[in-house]
């Protein structure tokens, strides 16, 4: 089933000799339970697509289907409601709120689309405890590590039961050891069957994808399926084959 | 596998072949998955013919190689001591793929940037399977730490075919 359904998008900047095309002309589909990861360097537009894709912004040309609702058809008030009840965001500089608790965090975008505090809080507990910050619940984020507060804005996007979750860059800001946390909880949930959109410039989260794609000055250059079978030995890629 | 890998395992102490096989496997995890036997004993048979080990027959029990118990000889005891010492490098093969790319445009016999990302998409699908062997391990494992450097490398490598493409972007399109 195909879940996100992108055709013609475009997005530009400025005019005349300064205009930019930030996205031109890209069509995308997402299958239900797919991760896609969408790589490119700075500047290629690919966290403009995401926002078009998630509603954070409208594109000057195109559309976009998410679940059944036309995205670039929605009022301010209607891609609001979307946006919390359907997307789920992960930015690469965490974006919590830093006077709040882990939990608090995580319970908010469910209090905020009508949950009981009781449910809520329900919720962003086994969320924590999903993502293995049970024991962190009660800190403020400047306690915890960056792999940490990432890991908690997963719990926080994944509070509403999202149909689909979108990434920008979210091992951007994270080192090595980070990174591996971040990259497991988002291998679990891939597992589990979430849908997935992650962009990014970082090879590593992007090699856990179902299917990547390139993306320069824009548009789309070359896709790679990455669910097939395996690329051959790993004692080779070692240098152990003699 | 390399000798004087397996004589510098040998180095702790007199071990039997399934010792030092056992070792090798908890070193490497699912890297040294298709590591078979017979690499190992090969490669000891000639550690022996070379004098820098010596066997033994454990009493009661019959010649095969696994029981052997094996030992460093002095010889085999310095030749570890320099292999330590060494500051040998596995050698990149990058000089290969960069002239592939400058004798196909050369000759306009194929696309440098369609190479990159044929190229690309290969060392994609290695990282995914080393990644993939990583999650799978525990953070305290000593194969972990080489599938990490596994990762690194072909991270950098990726790097480096972003490098590629960029240059043979801009030369493809001032020709």
């Amino acid at each position: 089933m195909t879940l996100l359904c992108a055709r013609g998008l475009r997005k530009t900047y400025g005019r005349g000799d300064a205009l930019v095309r930030a996205v031109d002309e890209v069509s995308l589909d997402v299958e239900a339970g797919e991760t896609v990861a969408i790589m490119g360097p700075s500047g290629c537009g690919k966290s403009t697509l995401l926002h078009l894709l998630g509603g954070l912004d409208h594109p000057d040309a195109g559309t976009v289907v998410l679940a059944g609702r036309h995205v670039d058809q929605l009022g301010e008030r209607g891609l609001a409601r979307m946006r919390r009840d359907a997307v789920g965001f992960v930015f690469q500089a965490f974006h919590l709120m830093d006077e709040l608790t882990a939990v608090e965090n995580v319970e908010l975008p469910a209090l905020l689309a009508g949950r009981s505090p009781r449910a809520a809080r329900r919720r962003a507990v086994a969320l924590l405890s999903q993502t293995g910050l049970a024991d962190r619940a009660n800190f403020l984020p400047s306690a915890l590590s960056g792999g940490q507060r990432q890991r908690v804005a997963v719990a926080r996007a994944l509070v509403n039961d999202p149909v689909i979750v979108l990434a920008d860059e979210p091992t951007g800001n994270l080192d090595s050891a980070a990174t591996l946390e971040v990259l497991r909880l988002f291998d679990d949930l891939h597992q589990g069957g979430q849908t997935l959109v992650i962009v990014t410039h970082d090879s590593r989260i992007a090699a856990t994808a179902d299917r990547l794609i390139t993306m320069r000055d824009g548009a789309f250059i070359d896709e790679t399926r990455l669910d097939g079978g395996t690329a051959g030995s790993l004692a080779r890629l070692a240098g152990l084959d003699g | 596998m390399q000798q004087e890998v397996v004589l510098a395992m040998l180095a702790k102490e007199p071990t039997h072949g399934y010792e030092l096989r056992a070792r090798l496997r908890q070193a490497l995890g699912p890297v040294g998955e298709e590591l078979n036997a017979g690499q190992v004993y090969v490669t000891l048979a000639r550690l022996e013919k070379a004098g820098l080990v010596v066997s033994a027959a454990a009493p009661g029990v019959s010649e095969r190689p696994d029981r052997k118990v094996y030992e460093l000889t002095a010889d085999g005891q310095q030749r570890v001591a320099a292999w330590l010492a060494e500051v040998d490098w596995p050698r990149p093969d990058l000089a290969e793929f960069h002239l592939k790319l400058i004798a196909a445009f050369a000759a306009r016999l194929a696309d440098p940037l369609a190479i990159v990302d044929a190229q690309r998409r290969e060392l994609l699908r290695r990282l995914r399977d080393a990644q993939r062997a990583a999650l799978a391990e525990a953070d305290t494992s000593d194969a972990a730490l080489l599938l990490e450097g596994i990762v690194l490398r072909l991270q950098a490598d990726l790097r480096w075919l972003e490098a590629c493409e960029r240059t043979w972007t801009n030369r493809r399109s001032r020709s």
